[in-house]
């Protein structure tokens, strides 16, 4: 599955912190670095603390990854900016909500407005559009970010997470 | 008392302390105490200095990591207090230069003003809250995470710039604490 397989990636390249606000997208992933001696899974009362956790452990040596849903995107938009300024390397992980099959309206607006966002503000983005592209898409996001001091988001679209309504996503 | 002469105090002797400074009155403050490579003065992202101070430290357990912020900055990131507490990084002290004003757009009066207590804030999220008086040893020595309101006068002071490209202040922190490994990929 490819939570397992993102671990695993993220696991080869090194990242050592792992900054998160939940996501019932990402629970399997998150559960996976929280049982990785080699992570340190940091729980963010807001994504924006994301973006600060990276960069000082990239000052720091470090590599890290940034995991939050789409809805959080929002929550990052200045402080990308110092991302842009200093050339910070980062990797974020969004799972996608208010794209194909959004049950909450509430969702949508940020859920299409990520892109744009995130290009606007510098943050190169990776859209792999199916589940076989998902560990690919962040093998080379990885690589693109570290090598090339990149801010890069790789979108894991609604429809591979699949979860269909309210009932479901709290079943998870 | 005036902020210059306190967070001259703090980095007194600072040795390999990495300090983190919040954007505005605090990164003038430890520029005009004295400009560093081991500084990272913050010229924007106005609420996370705690938070790449929290992210140094856990790169750098070995270290010593030193934020010095004002009174505005931590009430706009006062939720990493919290991120902070669950962290429990034992080298990171946060102090805050408490004037209770906004110092870099007219001098309004900040939450502090009106009561709002960071100490206590602090202490609720579990981090060991000390005085002045104590802060030269607890940076370098105490069990963290440590926190600290100092309240100094609201005066205007004049500027003391650090350098200004985010890139520049990234490498050169980088290069001075992990040397060759900085450029290795």
């Amino acid at each position: 599955m490819w939570p397992e397989q993102i671990h695993r990636e993220l696991s080869s390249a090194g990242v050592r912190v792992v900054g998160y606000v939940p996501d019932a997208g990402h629970k399997r992933l998150i559960e996976l670095c929280q049982a990785d001696k080699k992570m340190r899974a940091v729980v963010l009362t807001t994504e924006e603390e994301g973006i600060g956790l990276a960069a000082g452990a990239w000052l720091g040596g470090q590599k890290s990854v940034l995991l939050m849903q789409s809805s959080g995107v929002g929550n990052v938009v200045n402080v990308l900016g110092m991302v842009r300024e200093c050339r910070f390397p980062l990797v974020t992980l969004v799972t996608m909500r208010g794209e194909q099959g959004e049950f909450n309206p509430w969702q949508v607006p940020m859920g299409q407005a990520v892109r744009p966002v995130l290009e606007a503000m510098g943050t190169v983005v990776h859209a792999p559009a199916a589940e076989a592209e998902i560990v690919p898409t962040v093998n080379a996001a990885l690589r693109l970010a570290y090598n090339s001091y990149a801010s890069v988001a790789v979108l894991i679209p609604q429809r591979v997470i699949g979860i269909k309504s309210f009932q479901d996503q709290a079943a998870r | 008392m005036k902020r210059r002469d306190v967070v001259r105090l703090l980095l007194k002797n600072r040795k390999d302390l990495l300090v983190v400074a919040g954007l505005g009155s605090t990164a003038w403050d430890i520029t005009a105490a004295g400009d560093s490579p081991l500084s990272f003065p913050m010229w924007g992202a106005m609420g996370q200095a705690a938070m790449i101070g929290l992210g140094l430290a856990l790169a750098q357990p070995k270290r010593r990591v030193l934020v010095i912020t004002g009174d505005g900055e931590m009430l706009m990131g006062m939720g990493s207090l919290a991120t902070i507490g669950v962290q429990k990084a034992a080298n990171l002290t946060v102090v805050v230069i408490d004037n209770e004003r906004y110092g870099e757009t007219g001098m309004q009066e900040t939450h502090t003003a009106h009561g709002i207590d960071l100490n206590g804030v602090a202490r609720a999220c579990g981090l060991n809250v000390v005085d002045y008086k104590d802060l030269p040893k607890t940076i370098h020595e105490t069990k963290g995470p440590n926190f600290a309101v100092v309240k100094v006068d609201a005066e205007k002071i004049p500027l003391v710039l650090p350098p200004r490209e985010g890139a520049l202040l990234k490498a050169r922190l980088r290069r001075a604490l992990l040397g060759a490994k900085a450029d290795a990929v």
